[in-house]
């Protein structure tokens, strides 16, 4: 099962190359690269984000399997990443579809 | 920004287009800045918002950008919709843009990293260009906070937002919910990141009773009115404002008199009431003030006037059949389009809405004279400071328009005594009327005196009347007492020992 995920971007901000590089690896060492993925800058498409009601960068969405699921940060903190997108494919079996995550304080992402 | 910068620009206004904030702004808000609107639950924020934008279309041919940050667009517009606001229109038209930052309900975002709100700023650069707008509101920031668990980033970066706005050359308002109506400015510290303009919208609970007041607590760099005003949301214009202090002492003064209806009590005013005067008639219950009001209305319609009576007490019935007891035909008057009568019940609505119904009533039909019968049954409905300011500002509104006013007041006492209404509205009009009951030596008796009138001569006598069926007879003084007007007769003594001689010489 291949799963889509769209990553919104701004230009080249430090968090934005940072979300791109760590998307990367994630799905090489998490997903064995089992995902499709876009990459959107909303500086030179801001009616995408307007569509999609993006607020944050970076915004990582999961648009497959449902549900939707929004990861907002430059996915650095990859268990929050592979937590909040409900794909824990480490632990077959388990979800979090049934539990919703709750929100995660970002004051140890070494702002 | 430094202090060096600041004092080299020249702040300019930007008009809102409501009917009396301008007025108190000196001019509006100021272009090319950020406002803060702060408010309580209900205050108005929106709609104020709202109109601003929809007014820089109607009136000023400015597009806006509408970023909504609580409510959905369709929900946003779906709720202006009853004041004639069509903004799926202009959004078809081209003439808004919409930035839906509403949150998505039931979705859930969990946060990995560090963030910013660049594309909340792209997408209001985006829509601020698409529709060349140079009005920008965003309502209500408070909302954001909860979708974010930083609020600090959120204010670091509305401030942001702020800032490229005033790069993008857009005059905005941003609305914030407020706890209480008197501490804090705003939610979430808010007003750190727009400290320069701030306005407060405030719905206090009075007595029973909501009082709508806007107070624009700074500008910076420019000059404004200060204090609350009053104002009300009506469901034709949104939100109005009253202005006290903006108004006042600006009136011509005419010489022009017309007639009360009554020559004996024109000679008592020294030839008639001036046509650009309010004369306030008080008396208790019985003293025949709506009697003084027919003639008042019919001397209008005799000389070809128009005029209007506002009844908050009788109704038209009532009122139509009294009038033709006295001689006065009220019904064919309306028929001839001379005369407007004006039934509302005090309670229906609150005093700043009578006050536009008032105002609106006038400018459609134009009359020369108004009566309203009585002032003192809107007291009732109303706290001491909003009534006070309903007075005020009514007064002034007709005499701009240079319209004779009669008012009437009905006083608690029976003999004397003062009530509120006089105590509160007795500088502003320009006339008092006062009509007493006497009792002298077992009978009733009723006196009317002039107790003041503004540049005129007038009989200072305490006369007494007669309510006749011709309407109200005006004959000689009472001589040889006094405290009519207090209720508490005295005789004078030399009329005492006649009186007192007369009585045993009847007697012998």
């Amino acid at each position: 099962m291949k799963c889509v995920l769209r990553l919104y971007i701004t230009g080249c901000s430090l968090a934005s190359q940072h979300a791109v590089m760590n998307l990367r690896l994630l799905c090489q060492e998490e997903l064995q690269n089992m995902c499709e993925i876009e990459i959107i800058d909303i500086l030179e498409n801001p009616e995408i984000a307007e569509q999609e009601k993006i607020l944050a960068t970076p915004t990582l969405v999961k648009r497959f399997p449902a549900p939707v699921r929004k990861v907002i940060g430059d996915l650095s903190q990859r268990e929050k990443v592979l937590f909040g997108l409900g794909l824990d494919l480490r632990k077959p079996g388990r979800t979090y579809d049934s539990k919703p995550p709750g929100r995660v304080s970002e004051e140890d992402a070494g702002r | 920004m430094t202090m060096t910068h600041a004092a080299n620009e020249v702040v300019l206004k930007m008009p809102v287009g409501i009917a009396g904030f301008d007025q108190i702004a000196d001019g509006g808000i100021p272009k090319g800045r950020t406002t803060l609107l702060a408010g309580t639950a209900g205050s108005g924020k929106t709609i104020f918002a709202l109109q601003f934008l929809v007014n820089g279309i109607q009136q000023f041919n400015e597009n806006g950008v509408i970023v909504t940050f609580e409510e959905s667009p369709d929900d946003l517009a779906r709720n202006v919709e009853s004041l004639g606001w069509d903004i799926r229109r202009y959004v078809a038209e081209g003439r808004v843009a919409m930035v839906d930052a509403s949150p998505e309900p039931g979705e859930t975002v969990c946060e990995a990293g560090p963030y910013d709100l660049t594309a909340l700023l792209a997408r209001i650069e985006h829509a601020v260009s698409k529709v060349k707008a140079s009005r920008v509101i965003l309502d209500s920031v408070g909302a954001i906070f909860p979708q974010f668990a930083d609020s600090n980033v959120v204010r670091r970066e509305l401030h942001r937002v702020v800032s490229g706005m005033r790069h993008l050359g857009v005059t905005s308002l941003i609305t914030i919910e407020r706890v209480h109506e008197y501490g804090e400015i705003a939610r979430f510290g808010v007003e750190e990141f727009v400290a320069d303009n701030v306005i407060i919208l405030r719905n206090p609970l009075e007595q029973e009773k909501r009082r709508r007041t806007i107070e624009i607590l700074k500008f910076r760099g420019t000059t404004h009115q200060k204090g609350e005003y009053p104002f009300t949301i009506d469901p034709t214009t949104g939100v109005t404002i009253i202005p006290l202090s903006a108004i006042e002492l600006k009136q011509k003064s005419s010489n022009i008199r017309i007639s009360s209806g009554n020559a004996d009590f024109d000679k008592m005013c020294g030839g008639g009431l001036f046509r650009d005067s309010i004369i306030l008639v008080s008396g208790a219950t019985g003293t025949g003030k709506t009697l003084m009001v027919s003639h008042f209305m019919k001397a209008g319609i005799e000389a070809g006037h128009r005029v209007i009576l506002f009844a908050f007490e009788e109704n038209r019935e009532q009122l139509v059949r009294n009038a033709t007891s006295w001689g006065v035909d009220f019904e064919s008057a309306e028929q001839q389009g001379l005369l407007r009568i004006i039934c509302r019940y005090p309670e229906t609505m609150g005093l700043e809405d009578h006050l536009i119904q008032i105002q609106r009533e006038i400018d459609r039909f134009r009359p020369v004279a108004i009566a309203i019968d009585s002032l003192s049954a809107l007291e009732r409905v109303s706290t001491i400071k909003s009534f006070r300011e309903f007075v005020i500002a009514l007064t002034s509104f007709i005499k701009h328009r240079e319209i004779a006013g009669m008012f009437t007041n009905t006083s608690t006492m029976l003999m004397g005594g003062e009530t509120i209404t006089e105590t509160h509205i007795s500088t502003i009009t320009d006339s008092i009327v006062l009509l007493r009951y006497v009792e002298l030596q077992g009978n009733m008796h009723r006196a009317i005196t002039v107790l003041k009138m503004r540049g005129s001569w007038h009989d200072k006598q305490i006369r007494e009347y007669m309510v006749t069926d011709s309407g109200m007879e005006i004959a000689g003084t009472f001589r040889g007492i006094g405290g009519i007007l207090t209720g508490s007769i005295t005789y004078t003594l030399g009329e005492e020992r006649e009186y007192l001689e007369r009585m045993f010489s009847a007697g012998a």
